[in-house]
């Protein structure tokens, strides 16, 4: 058996239909100036847009139709997420996606049933995953008693600030537990912002202790761990689509900049020191959509298996990597315009650097790789 | 009509059966892994054999027609044939340049003269073919080329040269690309294009010694060689267009090659399992984490490549960049195995400082030679540095 496993890469109709439609919408509504107006807002998005894509079916395109969903399957949001990952269109979707899986692989019939509908409707949600800033640890610190009373905090919350509901691991009667948590129950000043340097993005921490959690909404079980290590996974691939949309923008800035800047006489674009790196951007982008299609491949509502562990780990490490190189050499390429914050380069470079730490860097997936690959 | 499911299936087992069977055991020698590392007598009789056999069995040039030697079957034959050679682990079938890219160029644009007289004896090894594309001025820049070819009654009369000939000095037949205008306005509607025997008084080879210390390739000279006016492809001034059909069979982006393997595939799988036994700091190097980390990128840049070819099918996941992936196969490829290569040899610890005739040398200085020989694929048919121009050209839309 070859260490290369599984190599398998399939796209239904249905998905070719969605990437059409995503890729026209995101082009469509999120030109580059209106990604620029929402840098500095609080929420960090139009919500009429947002209403929008609700309206498109996208926060249910997971879930399963009992509860207003379309059951298309969580890979159906690889074009998705790429698609928006292209335009640099924020939005809650990929926070409210995993949230809601979360709720959907761990939670039992009547907590799906009660829970999903909203979120399906465009109701956001977030899960709290981090309680430092290592993806790696195996612990949970926050406590839920007895009582169900939280004790503790959890840090860079995405989309917190707008999150109607919360889903937060905790340690309950000595096992995984996740808590389910809606914002009003939250203590005045428990979400704290952070400064990120995505500005298209938002995060905060989020103060959890004394909040008491309605019995109906502990989830407990076995299936919680399962859960929780699926949509980690799940997180890294959604997050790796959205970067390898990024970085096919990215090379499209430095494409049209080296085709339209003269530089000692001629097209900056006609100097190998700059076009050798830009074709090495496009094969690493290009490697990047291999891996999040054969990752989106393999994923489904089951528990995610060996091969499609594989495949979020791979593709998370490769497609973040591109980006990192595509924006560092988007700021290096334009020069002195490269430098200010008024060129486009600064909002991937920025980005790079925010996928990159979400779910686990290159470096944590590669070692689990090896351990995966390499016994 | 087309084969079905389980004619093809049939046909798989009794070509794996046969593989079997005919896979010749060790000769004694290091075989050549591709046909540009044909260095000596030895070689190409075993290859030459081996080839044969295989075509004498039907399974080789499967679609090419059957009055010329061929099978006169679907092309799915013979990839179902080829999968199974690689699966089996043969040798090559070395008459490459004559399987790969002058009989698939005979049979779309030949005459019906040429068809008779030049396919058959490509299929069996008897007619060995070179190319004579590159010259010693004109490597990258084959548009360029200088070796001039006059017409003189019934005769072209050749003088130039012509270098980096793979098998030049084994080859009956050269596909040679040769300036019979020497003052057409554009460089390329200058040039033309012969099928030109070998054994012709004025056309000598020379045996170029490659970094490995073997031989493979040859200098090719042409002083005054006369060569039938008929030998010439097409007319005079098409040579370019003819050239570049033919590289497109080379680059497997147009299809009509008579199959075989054309070099044994070497996979990351290989370069791992060459590393039992070898230790680092006291345990397996397979241990050791920052070995660890670079396996496993080489693993990533591997099965990038196989999904790449998947996705490559996928319109849909392919409108943005079309013709990337493509185009961009022959510099991925080869600079992959190039990078694996060093890897390999990197990892061996103070071993790897060995060569081919060292008797400690692993798996016989295998992976030494290698990495030398896969610089033979980043410069040859086009170095990575113009491959990447094309792609930045053709894809990206870059200035020249």
């Amino acid at each position: 058996m070859s260490v290369l496993g599984n190599t398998t890469l399939s796209f239904s109709e249905e998905q070719s239909m969605l990437l059409d439609v995503a890729r026209q919408f995101c082009l469509d509504k999120s030109p580059i100036a209106r990604v620029r107006a929402q840098l500095e807002t609080d929420t960090g998005y139009e919500s009429a847009l947002w209403d929008e894509m609700v309206a498109l079916g996208w926060a249910g395109i997971a879930l399963p139709e009992l509860v207003g969903g379309s059951a298309m399957g969580i890979a159906t949001l690889v074009p998705v997420i790429e698609s928006m990952g292209r335009a640099m269109l924020g939005t809650p979707l990929i926070s409210s996606a995993l949230a809601a899986q979360l709720l959907l692989r761990a939670g039992s019939m009547e907590q799906t049933e009660r829970l999903l509908p909203d979120i399906a409707a465009g109701a956001l949600a977030t899960s709290a995953l981090l309680e430092n800033g290592d993806w790696g640890a195996e612990t949970v610190e926050l406590a839920l008693d007895d009582e169900r009373i939280m004790q503790g905090a959890k840090k860079y919350v995405t989309d917190a600030s707008v999150a109607a509901l919360f889903v937060v691991p905790a340690m309950h009667r000595g096992d995984l537990a996740l808590a389910v948590v809606r914002a009003d129950q939250l203590a005045d000043g428990a979400v704290r912002p952070n400064t990120l340097i995505d500005q298209t993005k938002r995060s905060a921490n989020v103060d959890f202790s004394g909040v008491r959690v309605d019995e109906n909404n502990v989830i407990t079980g076995p299936k919680v761990a399962q859960a929780l290590r699926d949509v980690r996974l799940l997180g890294a691939l959604l997050v790796a689509a959205e970067a390898a949309g990024s970085a096919a923008a990215c090379l499209d800035t430095i494409v049209d900049y080296l085709k339209t800047r003269k530089q000692f006489g001629k097209l900056i674009g006609s100097y190998q020191a700059l076009k050798h790196p830009t074709v090495d951007i496009l094969i690493a982008m290009d490697s990047a959509r291999s891996f999040i299609y054969h990752g989106a491949t393999l994923v489904g509502d089951e528990p995610l298996d060996r091969d499609a562990e594989i495949a979020c780990r791979m593709a998370k490490a490769h497609a973040c990597q591109t980006l990192l190189y595509a924006g560092d050499r988007a700021v290096q390429f334009h020069g002195g315009m490269g430098f200010t914050y008024d060129c486009d380069a600064q909002l991937y470079i920025r980005r790079a650097q925010w996928s990159q730490q979400q779910f686990g860097d290159a470096q944590h997936h590669r070692k689990r790789l090896a351990s995966l690959l390499l016994g | 009509m087309s084969a079905s499911e389980s004619e093809l299936k049939e046909f798989r087992a009794e070509v794996a059966a046969w593989m079997k069977d005919n896979n010749p055991l060790d000769p004694g020698f290091l075989l050549p892994q591709t046909f540009m590392e044909v260095g000596d007598e030895r070689q190409l009789e075993f290859l030459r054999e081996w080839q044969h056999k295989v075509w004498a069995a039907g399974y080789l040039g499967l679609a090419w027609p059957q009055q010329y030697g061929g099978g006169g079957v679907e092309a799915v034959f013979q990839s179902v044939a080829d999968q199974e050679m690689r699966r089996a682990g043969v040798p090559i079938c070395f008459n490459v340049i004559g399987l790969g890219w002058a009989g698939p160029l005979i049979n779309d644009i030949g005459t019906e003269e040429e068809k008779a007289k030049y396919l058959k004896g490509i299929l069996t090894a008897e007619d060995v073919w070179c190319q004579g594309f590159s010259e010693p001025e004109n490597g990258s820049d084959l548009g360029n080329a200088q070796t001039r070819a006059v017409l003189d009654d019934d005769e072209y009369v050749l003088n130039g040269q012509k270098i980096w000939t793979t098998m030049g000095n084994f080859a009956k037949y050269m596909i040679l690309l040769a300036r019979t205008n020497p003052d057409a306005p554009r460089k390329y509607d200058g040039l033309s294009f012969f099928l030109s025997p070998m054994d012709v008084p004025g056309i000598e080879t020379r045996p170029i010694r490659k970094i490995t210390g073997e031989f493979g390739f040859t200098e090719t000279f042409f002083t005054d060689a006369r060569i039938p006016a008929d030998c010439l492809m097409g007319e005079e001034g098409q040579g370019w267009k003819i050239a570049m059909q033919t590289l497109q069979y080379e680059r497997g982006a147009e299809a009509g090659a008579a199959g075989g393997q054309s070099m044994v595939r070497v996979t990351v799988d290989d370069m791992i399992s060459q590393l039992d036994g070898v230790t680092r700091d006291g345990e397996s190097v397979l241990k050791d984490p920052v070995v660890r980390d670079q396996l496993v990128q080489a693993i990533m840049e591997e099965k990038a490549m196989i999904l790449g070819d998947r996705r490559s099918h996928i319109g849909a996941l392919t409108s943005d960049y079309p013709g990337s992936l493509p185009l961009s196969n022959k510099l991925r490829a080869t600079e992959m195995t190039r990078r694996m290569r060093q890897l390999a040899i990197n990892l061996q610890g103070a071993q790897g400082a060995l060569y081919v005739g060292d008797d400690e040398a692993r798996q016989g200085g295998f992976w030494q030679r290698a990495y030398f020989n896969s610089f033979s694929a980043t410069i040859g048919g086009g170095t990575s540095q113009v491959q990447a121009n094309i792609v930045a050209e053709h894809i990206l839309g870059l200035p020249k």
